[in-house]
């Protein structure tokens, strides 16, 4: 039972940061069908930005907490410095291209800034510095208890706030009706005096922004910035954006909860689903290795990547709208 | 005085010309119809003067200013408003979002609130599914969205691309009823009909063009009387 729990704090905390970067990747797809796969480095750009600020500021006699505060504040601009030099350099060009073409791009602009980011703050692990210090807290009095960290309660509760402001930008705001708009009727959005361009990097800079955020979470939770970090984290979160729906909203938190608990799940009890004494009751041959080790399993934890691949292929066969995707109602 | 000239206006797309060298004048206040056959050029010449077409030659002048080359969403905040063929609504928007992206130019809160209000006792229809999305609605109740969501924006040119298309006879009334209402509170209206007679009835002069080109134009009573008109728009023998 405390195993369960445990997993389900922390597959909680991760599924908070994979819905944020899923949000990012289904408001650009919402807008011009894009699946802009340079997003996962802009998050990983954030991390990158936030640790070099940290560092720099370190022992300057500014308080810890303030030093994170500005390191976020310097991360926000700086990424969103980077999807709007994205998609007005690399993305709008094509515009009007093959959808193959931009989808291409995409890709290389994932190369192009994990490399970047290779030539400025080199390719070895970076420890995130920890300014906080992780408290722990005890969920039930026995000694095997769940515990969870100020840390993670940080991230969920600021994971929601800034996903309750989102909806809110867009379900509630004039540029959020725009947004919408735009991503139904680009040129009858045109004719109301909207300029297509401006709110699709609006579109881009929010995203960005929001990746930022979850680029520094990602980084004081594992407690380090790699280049490369950028890279599965969006590959996972874009595979929660198709579980959920691709385009909506609600779909990309909703499965980027879902991938974070598949994950801590699987994570948590595969070793035990796959030991091989368990196995040697169900299936033939493997009493041998079970007799020799029975504390050895066929799959350790260390497979948990696989679980968000192995939910995007489920939902590409059987349902490829997502959980909450559905075609829009449009009677001619 | 003019509000809208077109000058020896060409447009083609994909090496077919479809609109070949037109003249039109719209003046201040004037409720005026260019109608046609299906693929005469009429849709095709009102994307040009909002923006969503450039014409190979010619010019098109509003307010005296030329257009060409202005993308619509400028052209749009200049004070000129199409409603576009199959009306185009944004689907997945409330009646009431699709109300307020009419008057994405404006800032005048109050005046955006009273001018919604006066379009939801136009169209009580529209009122009453006020929270629902566009998509639900009929075809004759996107119509009245359509033009009431162009209305939100005053315009002082109302572009309106076959408001009648694919309603039924009722409908057609309604609507004809609303677009002469908002010609006499002072909106020019340039109005694109396949439905002849009808436009020639609420309008004040009309030009009928065919195969890119205008081949007849003046007064609408007059062309309503026309023996050529009647023969070859009206389906009247002469």
């Amino acid at each position: 039972m405390d195993i369960f729990l445990q997993q389900l704090v922390n597959g909680l905390t991760l599924g908070c940061v994979y819905a944020v970067v899923a949000l990012g990747y289904t408001m650009v797809y919402g807008i011009i069908q894009l699946i802009n796969f340079a997003h996962g480095e802009v998050v990983m750009i954030g991390a990158m930005v936030a640790m070099s600020v940290i560092l720099g500021l370190a022992g300057s006699g500014v308080p810890p907490l303030a030093i994170v505060l500005i390191a976020v504040l310097a991360a926000i601009p700086a990424c969103m410095a980077v999807g709007y030099l994205v998609e007005r350099v690399a993305y709008r060009p094509l515009r009007s291209a093959p959808r193959l073409a931009p989808l291409i791009t995409a890709i290389g602009v994932s190369m192009i800034l994990q490399h970047l980011a290779l030539l400025i703050w080199g390719r070895n692990y970076i420890p995130f510095p920890q300014m906080v210090k992780t408290q722990t807290f005890a969920l039930s009095n026995s000694e095997t208890a769940a515990t969870i960290t100020n840390v993670q309660i940080a991230i969920m509760l600021l994971s929601i706030a800034m996903m309750a402001g989102l909806i809110t930008l867009v379900y509630r705001t004039r540029i959020g009706i725009a947004m919408r708009a735009v991503s139904q009727r680009p040129d009858v959005a045109g004719l109301m005096g909207v300029s297509s361009n401006s709110v699709i990097s609006f579109t881009f800079v929010v995203g960005a922004g929001l990746g930022a955020i979850a680029g520094v979470m990602i980084g004081s939770y594992y407690g380090i910035a790699h280049y490369q970090m950028g890279f599965l984290l969006g590959l996972k979160a874009f595979c929660a954006a198709v579980l959920g729906g691709i385009g909506n909203l609600g779909g990309a938190v909703l499965g980027g909860i879902l991938i974070g608990l598949i994950e801590a799940f699987g994570a948590g009890y595969m070793g035990d689903l796959t030991n091989v004494c368990t196995l040697n009751k169900f299936l033939p041959g493997f009493a041998g290795l079970c007799g020799a080790n029975s504390n050895m399993a066929v799959f350790g934890s260390s497979y948990k990547d696989v679980f968000a691949f192995i939910v995007l292929i489920l939902v590409l066969v059987f349902r490829p709208q997502g959980l909450l995707g559905e075609r829009v109602s449009d009677r001619a | 005085m003019s509000l809208l000239q077109l000058l020896d206006v060409h447009i083609g797309y994909g090496g077919i010309k479809a609109v070949k060298g037109i003249q039109l004048n719209v003046d201040e206040g004037e409720l005026v119809t260019l109608i046609g056959a299906n693929g005469a050029g009429k849709t095709t010449t009102l994307k040009a003067i909002s923006g969503l077409l450039k014409p190979n030659a010619g010019d098109i002048l509003y307010q005296g200013q030329s257009i060409v080359g202005v993308v619509p969403h400028q052209i749009a905040q200049k004070g000129l408003a199409l409603v576009p063929e199959g009306r185009g609504v944004f689907p997945g928007l409330t009646i009431e979002e699709n109300l307020a992206m009419g008057a994405y130019c404006r800032n005048d809160k109050a005046g955006i609130a009273s001018d919604m209000e006066i379009a939801y006792q136009r169209f009580p229809r529209l009122k009453e599914r006020a929270k629902q999305t566009a998509g639900t609605l009929s075809g004759g109740e996107q119509q009245m969205l359509a033009i009431s969501r162009a209305l939100m924006s005053r315009p002082r040119l109302l572009l309106l691309d076959e408001p009648s298309m694919g309603l039924s006879p009722i409908m057609v009334q309604k609507i004809f009823a609303v677009v002469r209402e908002v010609a006499a509170s002072g909106v020019t209206i340039l109005l694109i009909e396949q439905n002849a007679k009808l436009a020639l009835q609420v309008s004040h002069r009309a030009y009928v063009m065919d195969g890119g080109v205008i081949s007849f134009e003046g007064d609408s009573r007059s062309l309503l009387t026309d023996p050529r008109v009647r023969e070859a728009y009206l389906g009247e023998a002469a």
